[in-house]
């Protein structure tokens, strides 16, 4: 018998799931994953990659990005000007063409995402009334393994449950929103602080206890009880969470009481540097850091995850399910506005925004970012983001890798800042810097944990076969912007930047179990209020290019 | 890579005799995509058409399979595979192909559209260009502010019309989503909402206001800058206003006044605003007092669109090239330039020297110079029907009909997506399939392997 196998040969491997660090291994693969090496000794690989003085590490993993679905789209129509002057992307004769800009186009953002050595990327906003548009768009998103979360923070039947105290109906929705979106895991954004943007001008919720118009509710029911339900559902990525007050001074507070509001549950905080500025008031000299307090708080919580939302400087697009948000960024920034409402469900915002090294808030935002990398102590607990576009593009991460790395480059770009930083954050005073064991980490071995992707993030028996070789070098941003291989399924997709061949990739969703008894009652509530027909909103498999369910817990 | 995967649902053909009914149908006539219509199908012959307006009616139970051949070549009937190998040729043999149309295609084929477009450095535009274009242009300039049509059902309590008249162009608009539904904040529908509209001339839906302003022809922007004066609070000459209008400063004011004490206002704006004098500028007017409002109150806005897929043609070129409409890949690349690489203005300038329509009849609408050259060069034409522009096509396919005989997704106005429910087969291939099978050809001829 003759099977088609490839060998990875004497590299230096990175796997900290299977606990190796950097030691020199063999990796078999076949049929798209990884196998233990053959025990024939006469057996040899059809193809051989030496890899030897090359890092080998499992495929990047970026669990929180912006890159699919209606605000996406809507956010590329609107920035004709950064495309123009931008970065262009011409076809080949294997690759179709696009644009870039602060939001690039389906194709060019999986080219890119595969270029950089990510080979699994997820969606993190999709309004449920839009899961068929994601879709549509992830077909058209090659290279890479997709996935999205579902809005439901402000989803009018998880507040009316809540309110009744039926927390059966409220398991049993989302179990059968997942289901119908073909989703991955439930989000909450601003939970019940959009509900009330509908309802007046600039409406929102002031804190974790203030009750959302026409439901009674508060963000602390919302966030408990969506967690607690999540939970029961055994759902592999139970709750992520954008916090109320994003970006508001003093909304560190809220943060915290969010991480409580968990109940000790598994629960994903993301972005987590826009929640965690002291001070108050609007006034700028208020405006600190929190993060030494609140990394206290993860250290001691092993139920709490975090992703960063990293900013980095330079122009971008602020894009998000929280309505109120958007609103309150244009009047910062004064420049274009896109708001919509959608029915039943959710928000979204979204306008140009530029940081700038100069200005004291975005020096300390930047800060803020670098401190919750280094200020929690278990690498495990949290990831590398950028919230791609919103802190910056995906494809700054490589100079965020050597910022952790490199203690000297860290300082000197410091340096740049106003020197105030210095007293409102404690970054000029972090000595540790990153291993690259601990990079990959936070890259891929802990969001596949975060995330329940037990085939995803690791090179052990039975792991998708996607895999990154990087050229080793003193300039860490060197060494990861342009890997020297990158393989997907099995497959080379990308050599030293070139790509090679191409895939469309998985889809990556959910189908917990539920009462179907309890679908009646659904089917009622949305009848009598949705714009659409019942019928016609579950989202089914023929617009998943390739189904890959990921089984509850 | 063109969506292997997607297979455009397939009806199941009916037995001869049998009553076969379609629940949830979905109506492709215009932009509101209702998609609660029950269809009633004998002998592959829709009998009826449960819920649908009179233009819907008309679109079900009026259409019948074309008895033409599927494939016509110089005018004589040809096999689809040599219409295939004919438009493939004249794609790949051009300097400047052009491809347009796409808004009554379900979004599978208009991403096939794209991609041939990309490998032969073609023009993709869309019918967009003639419709609500300013608008897109607009919305680049300002953003805009919007909801889906469920949120105005359920909330909007203010609802202003301006240069649109879906009385005749939307029949369903007002009972379905804008005026009558008795919505979770709006108990008793109608009763709760006030409506205003706002036209040159006094058109069909006018009835349903509450408050008629007919304006002077051309002075949209003239009015919308009014409003957008009396919002912030800048004193105005009320004889200018008047003069520059056509209406009384009162009327204004007022309206300005019940703008701002509603809950939630929406204003949808038709081609009566965007295809006029100020175009771009006349929506930009209207998004940048929509954004205006929401210092005092909730407002939005949203374009009425037209055809029924016109708003998933915005979302798929968009997606596939990050511009809404009118992109240029002759350098290999995406470049936008409306009035440039627009279809009406790249034909008048005589600077494509090939095209392919896609269920549109540039012959029959397009300005003279513009048809005048279409007829001089190669082209290729996908329609259901017999029209001007078929007539004049090198290679003319007749295909199905979207929605009535073949699936896929269309994106209601407010960019909702909804699947579609055949009700019968055609003996004609869908635009999916004719499109996949040029995109096929063209690859094979050009050596594209993607």
């Amino acid at each position: 018998m003759n099977l088609d196998y490839t060998k990875i040969s004497q590299g230096t491997v990175y796997d900290p799931l299977n606990g190796i660090d950097g030691q020199v291994r063999d990796i078999w693969i076949l049929d798209g994953r990884i196998v233990a090496a053959p025990t024939d000794p006469t057996v040899l690989p059809s193809r051989t990659i030496d890899a030897s003085g090359l890092v080998v590490m499992p495929g990047g993993i970026d669990m929180h990005c912006h890159i699919a679905g209606p605000k996406v789209n809507v956010a590329r129509k609107m920035r004709p000007e950064e495309k123009r002057r931008g970065e262009q992307m011409p076809r080949t004769n294997i690759t179709h063409s696009g644009s870039m800009g602060s939001v690039p186009s389906t194709f060019a953002t999986g080219y890119k995402y595969a270029a950089l050595g990510y080979t699994t990327a997820f969606d993190a906003a999709i309004p449920p009334i839009a899961a068929r548009h994601a879709h549509e768009e992830f077909e058209d998103t090659p290279c890479i393994d997709k996935g999205f979360y579902v809005l439901m923070g402000n989803n009018h039947y998880v507040m009316q449950s809540l309110m009744q105290n039926e927390p059966q109906k409220l398991k049993a929705f989302i179990a059968w929103l997942l289901n119908s979106t073909k989703g991955f895991a439930p989000k909450l954004v601003n939970p019940g602080g959009v509900e009330v943007w509908k309802t007046k001008q600039a409406g929102n919720v002031s804190g974790l206890d203030s009750k959302v118009d026409h439901f009674g509710v508060t963000p602390r029911q919302i966030i408990s009880g969506v967690a607690q339900a999540a939970g029961e559902l055994a759902l592999p990525h139970p709750v992520h969470i954008h916090c109320n007050n994003l970006g508001m001074p003093g909304n560190w507070e809220t943060t915290l009481e969010t991480m409580r509001a968990l109940q000790g549950h598994r629960g994903h905080i993301t972005h987590i540097q826009f929640h965690s500025y002291g001070g108050g008031d609007g006034d700028e000299n208020t405006f600190n850091s929190k993060v030494v307090p609140m990394a206290e708080y993860v250290n001691a919580n092993p139920n709490i995850t975090i992703d960063v939302g990293q900013v980095l400087f330079g122009e971008t697009t602020s894009m998000t399910g929280d309505g109120p948000l958007g609103y309150f960024l244009s009047k910062v920034y004064g420049g274009k506005w896109f708001s919509s409402d959608t029915e039943m469900e959710s928000g979204c915002g979204i306008t140009p925004i530029k940081y700038r090294n100069k200005s004291l808030v975005h020096a300390l935002q930047w800060a803020i970012g670098l401190e919750w990398y280094l200020l929690v102590n278990d690498p495990w607990r949290v990831v590398m983001s950028t919230d791609h576009p919103n802190g910056g593009s995906f494809l700054a991460y490589p100079q965020i890798i050597r910022l952790l790395m490199d203690r000297t480059y860290r300082k000197d770009v410091l340096k740049t800042c106003p020197p105030e930083i210095r007293n409102r954050s404690t970054l000029w005073d972090i000595e540790r810097e990153y291993t690259l064991n601990e990079i990959a980490i936070i890259t891929r071995a802990g969001p596949a944990k975060i995330l329940g992707l037990k085939n995803k993030g690791h090179l052990g028996p039975g792991a998708d076969a996607d895999i990154t070789i990087y050229t080793p070098n003193e300039n860490k941003e060197v060494m990861f912007e342009m890997p020297r291989l990158v393989i997907k399924s099995g497959r080379v997709l990308v050599d030293q930047g070139d790509i090679r061949q191409t895939l469309i990739g998985k889809t990556l969703h959910v189908q917990p179990c539920y009462d179907h008894e309890l679908e009646k009652d659904i089917q009622e509530w949305f009848e009598r209020y949705y714009s659409i027909r019942w019928r016609n909103y579950p989202v089914d498999l023929s617009y998943l290019y390739e189904s890959c369910v990921v089984p509850t817990l | 890579m063109t969506s292997a995967s997607t297979q455009v649902n397939a009806p199941t053909p009916s037995v001869p005799g049998e009553l076969k009914v379609i629940q949830d149908a979905t109506c492709t006539f215009c932009g509101c995509v209702c998609d609660d219509i029950e269809l009633t199908v004998k002998d592959n012959h829709i009998t009826e058409a449960k819920r649908a307006c009179v233009l819907g009616k008309a679109w079900f139970l009026n259409h019948s399979v074309e008895d033409r051949p599927s494939c016509l070549i110089e005018g004589k009937p040809a096999t689809l595979s040599e219409g295939y190998d004919r438009a493939a040729q004249i794609l790949t043999s051009g300097k400047y192909p052009i491809i347009y149309g796409l808004s009554d295609s379900p979004c599978e084929a208009q991403r096939v559209a794209v991609s041939i477009a990309d490998w032969i450095s073609g023009t993709i535009d869309t019918t967009t260009s003639v419709c609500h274009g300013p608008s897109g242009m607009a919305f680049q300039g300002v953003g805009e502010v919007t909801c889906s049509l469920g949120e105005v059902a359920n909330r909007g309590d203010m609802i202003i019309f301006w240069g649109s008249n879906p009385a005749e162009s939307h029949p369903r608009h007002f009972t379905k989503y804008s005026l009558m539904p008795k919505g979770m904040f709006l108990p008793n529908g109608r009763k709760d909402r006030t409506c205003v509209i706002v036209d040159v001339r006094r058109t069909k839906s006018a009835k349903a206001a509450d408050i008629f302003i007919q304006i002077k022809p051309k002075r949209d922007f003239e009015a919308l800058w009014t409003l957008r004066a009396l919002a912030k609070g800048i004193e105005l000459d009320p004889e200018l206003v008047h003069r520059e209008t056509g209406v009384e400063f009162s009327v204004w004011t007022d309206l300005m006044e019940r703008m701002k004490a509603c809950k939630f206002g929406v204003i949808f704006f038709g081609m009566g605003l965007t295809m006029t004098r100020g175009k771009h500028a006349n929506s930009e007017a209207l998004l940048a007092l929509t954004r205006d409002m929401n210092a005092f109150t909730r407002f939005v806005a949203k374009p009425n669109r037209g055809h029924g897929n016109v708003t998933g043609a915005d979302n798929v070129v968009s997606w596939r090239t990050g511009y809404p409409f009118g992109v240029n890949h002759s350098r290999g690349y995406p470049r936008f330039n409306p009035g440039e690489y627009t279809t009406s203005d790249t034909l008048a300038n005589g600077e494509a020297d090939c095209a392919m329509m896609i269920a549109c009849d540039p012959m029959a609408n397009f300005s003279q110079p513009a048809r005048e050259h279409l007829s001089t060069i190669p082209l290729i034409a996908l329609d259901t029907k017999e029209t001007p522009t078929t007539r004049a096509a090198t290679v003319a396919f007749t295909v199905a009909t979207y929605g009535i005989n073949t699936g896929g997704t269309v994106y209601r106005m407010d960019d909702v997506p909804i699947p579609l429910r055949p009700a019968f087969p055609s003996p004609h291939p869908s635009d999916y399939d004719v499109l996949t099978a040029i995109e096929e050809r063209v690859k094979r001829i050009l050596g594209v392997t993607g």
